[in-house]
């Protein structure tokens, strides 16, 4: 395993903060749009040129309230959302040839002076009658429970791992965002005077009627379940790990495990995110096998040239049928596929070609091809109805076929960034908030 | 360099239009013959009188938007050289540049002797003409010089009378314009003798206040005092009183113009409204003497583009646009073209005419900006990733539209767009003859 040393500096950040001097003249490019395209394409709006103006007049106390104003994880988003095909893709100045304005850099610069200079948010208002709990701690929930306790109501979080920030904490890699930083956002809620119940496992018809009980509406932000399994044999042995466990474990050790040859199976995010670790982590070689095309791989773009800058090598059209090995995995016995007609999507289906198979040697596997549905799980919470495996949820409001409970998150939309989680944390929020003052008065 | 710069301004002659005023980039003899190296055609001298004490510091400065120097302020007096070094070097540079211009500015107390003797001896060291300096507008007129002299005229008509009872070069008198009609002070000049006038000198100014300490810049121990003015700022002020001293019937006196002039651009204006030579300060302060190369090229280059082939063939030709506002025509009408494929979508020119103008250009379907904005922070916004969407959203049209019946045709949708070419004013026919405010109350 690599030293601690050698995980700071192998881990360290890929966007380096902006000085005073930069972020002023970046923050001086603003055209200040009206009704700016950055805000609206941002999940949680933020008041983008409002909070730039607000680092360009040095008012950065200000802008960082902007920011936090529409989005508690300020913070994180500001080094994990996918700007290009956010705020930053949506930048007018695109349109002029021009270079877009650098919103993720200018958010953290922001945010970097709020947390730096120990900067609080203002007190909320005193309590008023209505209890909120939330089921899961993860960035959909923080930002409900902070909306709500800003707006006066007491408000509890549930959530069964030792941290509070779900996959802020556990899940994100670690060159984006530290455990660290997502600490930082969860005491500010913390701060606010939500109260937090960790390492409290929800779950059997007592405990959740119990929960019915003591509050007023519960706000189920559960995320996904484990990784789902690659339904191949030899997948169960020693060396096969899956990039969520791979990812969590290093962040909770700062460091892990690798093999030498490391084979990562998935196209998302995550694949990516697991597959650069695992280099960091001091593996020689690393492929990653995509059953479709480079086209029509779902990870951004961003993330798959980071991954191609580093050494990352893209098998397409591979699609694994067994992993071999003796007392542990030694070789992905692979097939090769062509794309077919395309679905009701629009996305053409890949397909075998009978006799391609041929053997990868290897002595890691990672997959990563998507977190199972916590369907199980959520069948236990009466009335509630799920689609695909997700809550179905009123997308203005975030409120379940029952109505004491909303939901957001990757529960609800199947896995998407932390913005979208905000976002849909703060919509809920509001709408309990109007519920609460409905039934209180 | 070819000839069509050369310049004969009230009998000084230079190589190109181009002079450093007084000021700091004048001050010595080192520093006039690199500029003259440089290309400046002439420079008058920082003003020569009995030397001053100085205080630290002097200059403070305006920027905007993350752009340094838009506006120069200083509380610096005159040189705080003996007055016979400076003349020393003046020769010593005649001599080596006998076809550049050195002026000398000069600044003394008011008296006829005092003004005799350092106009002799400014003539003596070989100066081709001489300024006086009746304009800085801080320190020296508390001792009863500079603008003090230039704010009243009879002093600046006295003045300048006894300069010219001994002067045998031509004499420029530099200009306040800290008074209510800066023609008053010109006309008493001229009836002193003057042959020429400068315009303008700085403005009175405090360019801020330090939000820590509470102090007014510059900063002198705690204390500040109002300065002069100057830099691309005040350029505008300086050309409107240009066109008033070069327009005027009764003056008819070459003017040197001055005041924000950075580039060959603004000299061509200055020109256009009838300068014969321009004065740069501020601009050589911020990049050095380098810049004239750019003057006098770009200058050049633009004169051959349109047809011009010396600097009198369009001096002066913009004058006679000039006029009262009572005599423009009320029936001329334009109104703003927004060219679909150049916008951006900032929509800036939107919200300037809603909150700055008419509410004449408009956005599909919203009758107010508040409205837009609500609709747009209602919609719900996701991170497109394939996998889950089938199509993105479509995030309806931003490129604004105006409504030619209601647009007054102001200009400022046109001056806030930040694409050039994409905001058109353009002249529709308003079917109606030309007539003037002054036509149309006569009858």
């Amino acid at each position: 395993m690599i030293t601690e040393q050698e995980f700071a500096a192998r881990f360290s950040e890929i966007h380096p903060p902006l000085g005073r001097r930069e972020a002023l003249v970046e923050a001086n490019r603003c055209l200040y749009c009206f009704d700016a395209p950055c805000s609206n394409a941002c999940p949680t709006h933020i008041d983008v040129p409002g909070f730039i103006k607000k680092i360009a007049s040095e008012n950065t106390g200000g802008s960082a309230l902007t920011i936090l104003n529409a989005n508690i994880l300020g913070l994180s988003c500001s080094r994990v959302c996918p700007v290009d095909v956010l705020c930053e893709g949506a930048c007018v100045l695109h349109r002029y040839n021009q270079r877009p304005i650098e919103i993720g850099r200018l958010q953290r610069h922001a945010m970097d002076h709020f947390y730096g200079a120990g900067r609080h948010l203002p007190a909320p208002p005193a309590a008023r009658p209505g209890r909120v709990a939330c089921i899961g701690a993860g960035p959909a929930a923080l930002a409900c429970a902070a909306r709500l306790r800003q707006a006066g109501f007491s408000v509890t979080i549930f959530d069964k791992r030792p941290l509070a920030g779900g996959l802020n904490t556990y899940g994100v890699a670690e060159y984006k965002l530290s455990p660290a930083d997502s600490q930082k956002e969860v005491e500010l809620v913390r701060a606010l005077g939500v109260e937090f119940r960790l390492g409290v496992e929800i779950g059997g018809e007592f405990r959740i009627r119990e929960l019915e009980q003591q509050f007023d509406f519960l706000f189920l932000a559960v995320g996904l379940g484990p990784a789902q399994p690659l339904q191949i044999p030899g997948e169960n042995l020693p060396g096969v790990i899956d990039a969520l466990r791979l990812i969590a474990e290093y962040k909770t050790h700062k460091g892990a495990r690798v093999g030498r040859r490391v084979v990562v199976i998935g196209g998302g995010n995550t694949a990516i995110d697991a597959a650069t670790a695992a280099l960091r982590l001091g593996a020689e070689q690393v492929h990653v096998l995509y059953r479709r095309s480079e086209a029509e791989m779902p990870a951004f773009q961003f993330e798959y040239d980071l991954a191609k800058q580093e050494g990352i090598r893209f098998r397409w059209l591979t699609q694994p049928v067994a992993l071999h090995g003796k007392d542990a995995v030694e070789a992905v016995e692979c097939v090769r596929m062509e794309l077919g007609p395309p679905d009701r999507r629009g996305r053409r289906q890949p397909q075998a070609i009978p006799g391609s198979n041929f053997q990868l040697e290897c002595d890691m596997v990672i997959p990563s091809i998507g977190q199972s549905r916590l369907i199980d799980f959520l069948s236990q919470f009466r009335e509630i109805h799920l689609a695909g495996g997700c809550v179905a949820v009123d997308p203005a409001t975030g409120q379940t076929s029952n109505p004491r409970y909303f939901a957001g998150g990757d529960c609800v939309n199947g896995g998407r960034e932390v913005v979208d989680a905000v976002a849909e944390g703060n919509r809920a929020a509001a709408a309990i908030a109007r519920r609460l003052e409905e039934i209180h008065g | 360099m070819s000839d069509k710069l050369t310049t004969n301004f009230a009998g000084i002659q230079s190589p190109n239009p181009f002079w450093l005023a007084s000021g700091p980039p004048a001050n010595c003899r080192d520093q006039v013959m690199r500029a003259f190296d440089a290309g400046w055609g002439g420079a008058v001298w920082k003003t020569i009188g009995e030397p001053i004490v100085n205080v630290s510091s002097r200059y403070s400065s305006v920027d905007w938007n993350g752009l340094r120097m838009m506006g120069l302020n200083n509380i610096e007096l005159i040189s705080d050289r003996p007055i016979e070094d400076n003349f020393k070097e003046i020769a010593e540079v005649k001599k080596l540049y006998p076809k550049h211009a050195v002026i000398a500015s000069l600044m003394v107390e008011s008296r006829r002797e005092a003004w005799h003797d350092i106009v002799r001896r400014a003539e003596d060291a070989g100066s081709d003409g001489l300024e006086l300096n009746f304009g800085c507008p801080h320190g020296m007129s508390e001792r009863g010089m500079g603008s003090a002299v230039g704010q009243v005229p009879e002093y600046a008509r006295m003045i300048t009378g006894w300069v010219k009872e001994v002067a045998r070069t031509p004499v420029l008198v530099k200009l306040t314009p800290n008074v209510g009609d800066i023609r008053a002070i010109a006309r008493a000049a001229k009836a002193g003798g003057a042959d020429g006038l400068s315009a303008i000198n700085t403005l009175n100014s405090i360019t801020g206040v330090d939000l820590d300490t509470f102090t007014p810049r510059p900063d002198v121990g705690g204390r500040s005092s109002h300065g002069g003015y100057c830099g691309p700022a005040v350029k505008p002020i300086a050309l409107h009183m240009v066109q008033q001293l070069a327009g005027d019937p009764d003056l008819r006196l070459p003017v040197s113009g001055i005041g924000g002039i950075s580039g060959w651009r603004e000299a061509a204006e200055f020109i256009l409204l009838g300068c014969g030579t321009v004065q740069v300060c501020t601009a050589a302060m911020h990049y050095g003497y380098r810049i004239v190369e750019d003057m006098i090229d770009g200058l050049s280059n633009w004169m051959d583009e349109k047809g011009f082939h010396t600097l009198d063939d369009f001096r002066g030709i913009s004058l006679d646009r000039v006029h009262e506002w009572k005599h423009l025509d009320l029936n001329y009408k334009i109104v703003a073209r927004i060219d679909a494929d150049k916008c951006i979508g900032c929509d800036l020119c939107y919200i300037a005419c809603w909150d700055g103008a008419h509410q004449c250009i408009h956005l599909d379907g919203h009758p107010a900006p508040s409205e837009v904005e609500a609709a747009s922070r209602s919609r719900i916004a996701v991170t497109p990733i394939a996998k889950l969407d089938a199509e993105r959203t479509k995030v309806p049209s931003r490129i604004p539209t105006v409504d030619e019946a209601e647009c007054v045709g102001c200009n400022l949708c046109w001056l806030v767009c930040p694409v050039p070419g994409c905001i058109t004013m353009e002249q529709v026919d308003s079917g109606k003859a030309p007539e003037s405010w002054e036509q149309r109350t006569r009858s």
